[in-house]
């Protein structure tokens, strides 16, 4: 489905940068239905195991393969006091580094990014989450959106990163 | 931190776990989360002495195919040799120590050491030795095959090791736990359950035995999984007892002991199953699916045996450290101590061989909706667990857990009662005790 780089008209690297610090910005932030506005109707998020990386969802137990139903029912539960894995919030901040167009095929664009994100809770060291973005946008009324939002991550196994509570 | 002990099983002569009939008073000591001398202890005298889960037979499908674990803090390959036999050797090579299959998993033909060269055949012999002239003629190369744990057997294909060579035979052991693990295998129409691929493996930063407790008390799931039983509502599930019941949740479940130090919940299922309970979040579309997957299970078992499988939920402890979740999904969960205050969870998800993608793809979409680091439910249970271990640094102050609830009632236990957690107590206790 990729196509080479130079029918690649319609998008900039800069303009998928400048789209994913803002998609950043808004998750450090905790501004989730806002977000949510980044997301196609149809968008999926998935986070796959760190054993079996490369794997599809639909054979294989991932540590999360949201629709877009289960995904919007994700951000009220963040958004719940009740949500004790995540209350109070975690402070997050996310570097994202090495953003490439990996493809275009109609109007869906493959994108790549490695990400560190770390996470602090109070009374605790920082737990690190260090991989990679493999995401397809789409644009929808010349807008760009997620339609896929797959972050890889690099460890063997999750570790003392312990749980994937906040939107990776 | 540590104290001195004086009594094999208490401190100062007191005990760690304390019950009381006539004053229906059932209470834990905190120390037994907190103490680095009980943590070295239990190893001795409940891991060493117990029948610790090793692997499913479906993870080994081929001859050659191997796993690397630990099982009881050491390192073992868990491997079908070329002979078809499954084996859990020790990962210790027997010249110098050095572990000698560092991959995870695969296919392999020997293991060979990196350190000197040595290697060895897949049932643990030992194969070549680099130089071997050299060796004295007392060398005895036929006996310096990779160790085997002591003793490893199988229960419909959940294989199980020991490091006590006197230890009761599995099914002895297993006790009551068996037939709950014939409902969750009795779901596959060839009794053949698998390994789903994907593994979750995660640190929580508590004792280990809060684990069992949380695995099996269903008492927390209102206020601990509030955002699940919402999330559930807000699919159209109904959550709520029934008026008047007195229940916490939709429906009265049991808690049972079952021999040994094992328990489970035994619950009558209102939050759906892969086989065979169509909930509103599986879909419309899902509904003949599991409609006949139920007409499956009825035509092999009958309708009681049916009803039993599909229409209840049991969370099953299996003494010390397995727990089988047979709810929202199956899954196998094993974790393993590595300090007072930490262990490593690895969890996997179990299915029907037979299952198509689409069965298959709703599983593992059910299993997530609870379960997991990732999960609705789970990430809540891992900081309710860090919260506590986090309070027991007051052990001195506050030394004792309760756990009375459901004491005196004269009718049967329930889930959200804690006669269940105490049969695991006792039976720790006991073992901590017997170990003079």
């Amino acid at each position: 489905m990729n196509k080479p780089l130079d029918e690649v008209a319609t998008v900039s690297r800069v303009e998928i940068e400048d789209f994913l610090f803002r998609e950043a910005d808004l998750l450090d932030n905790w501004r989730l239905d806002e977000w949510l506005t980044l997301l196609t109707d149809d968008a999926a998020y998935y986070v796959p195991p760190n054993d079996k990386p490369d794997a599809d969802h639909r054979f294989t137990l991932f540590t999360i393969a949201d629709d877009i139903v289960r995904l919007r029912e994700r951000v009220i539960r963040l958004k719940d006091p009740n949500c004790h894995a995540e209350y109070p919030p975690s402070r997050t901040r996310r570097l994202i580094t090495n953003v490439r167009i990996t493809g275009v095929d109609g109007d869906t664009i493959a994108i790549a990014a490695n990400f560190a994100v770390y996470r602090y809770r109070r009374g605790e060291l920082a737990r690190e989450f260090v991989g990679h973005y493999r995401h397809k946008l789409r644009r929808v009324g010349g807008v760009l959106k997620i339609a896929e939002r797959r972050a890889i991550l690099d460890a063997h196994e999750l570790g003392a990163m312990g749980a994937v509570s906040f939107i990776l | 931190m540590n104290d001195q002990y004086t009594g094999p099983g208490g401190h100062n002569g007191r005990p760690l776990v304390r019950e009381s009939r006539e004053n229906l008073s059932f209470s834990v000591n905190r120390e037994v989360f907190v103490s680095r001398e009980i943590f070295e202890r239990e190893q001795r005298a409940v891991f060493d002495r117990c029948w610790i889960y090793t692997g499913h037979a479906s993870e080994l499908r081929n001859p050659g195919d191997y796993k690397t674990r630990s099982i009881a803090g050491r390192p073992v390959i868990f491997c079908r040799g070329g002979d078809g036999q499954v084996r859990c050797m020790i990962n210790s090579c027997r010249h110098r120590g050095a572990i000698v299959c560092r991959e995870r998993e695969g296919n392999a033909r020997n293991f060979y050491c990196m350190y000197h060269g040595w290697t060895y055949n897949t049932d643990g012999t030992l194969r070549g030795v680099p130089g071997e002239d050299s060796y004295p003629p007392s060398f005895n190369k036929s006996g310096m095959g990779l160790a085997h744990v002591p003793r490893l057997a199988s229960y419909k294909d959940f294989y199980f090791a020991s490091f006590d060579r006197d230890a009761v035979d599995l099914e002895t052991y297993l006790a009551g736990a068996k037939a709950y693990i014939d409902l969750v295998v009795d779901q596959s129409p060839s009794c053949r359950m698998e390994i789903i691929s994907g593994v979750q493996e995660y640190h929580i930063k508590a004792n280990w035995k809060l684990l069992v407790e949380n695995s099996v008390d269903d008492y927390h799931l209102v206020a601990t999984h509030a955002t699940w039983l919402n999330y559930m509502r807000n699919s159209g599930v109904n959550m709520s007892p029934p008026k008047g019941s007195g229940l916490l949740l939709p429906t009265k479940g049991l808690g049972k002991d079952l021999g040994n130090g094992h328990l489970t919940t035994d619950n009558p299922n209102y939050r759906g199953r892969p086989v065979a309970r169509w909930i509103s979040v599986y879909g419309e579309e899902a509904k003949a699916d599991i409609g006949a997957i139920k007409a499956e299970l009825v035509a092999r078992l009958g309708e009681a045996r049916a009803a039993r499988i599909a229409d209840t939920n049991r969370n099953l402890a299996i003494f010390p450290n397995l727990v089988i979740n047979d709810g929202s999904s199956v899954t196998v969960r094993n974790f393993t101590p590595v300090a007072p205050d930490l262990m490593h969870v690895t969890a996997w998800a179990l299915g029907p061989v037979e299952e198509t993608e689409a069965q298959r793809a709703r599983r593992l979409y059910a299993f997530l909706t609870f379960y997991g680091p990732g999960g609705f439910a789970t990430p809540d249970d891992v900081a309710a667990l860090e919260s506590a271990q986090q309070g027991y640094a007051s052990w001195r102050e506050v030394p004792w857990n309760d756990l009375s609830r459901g004491m005196g009632k004269n009718d049967e236990q329930t889930d959200t009662d804690e006669e269940h957690l105490r049969v695991f107590w006792r039976r720790w206790n006991e073992l901590m005790e017997a170990r003079a």
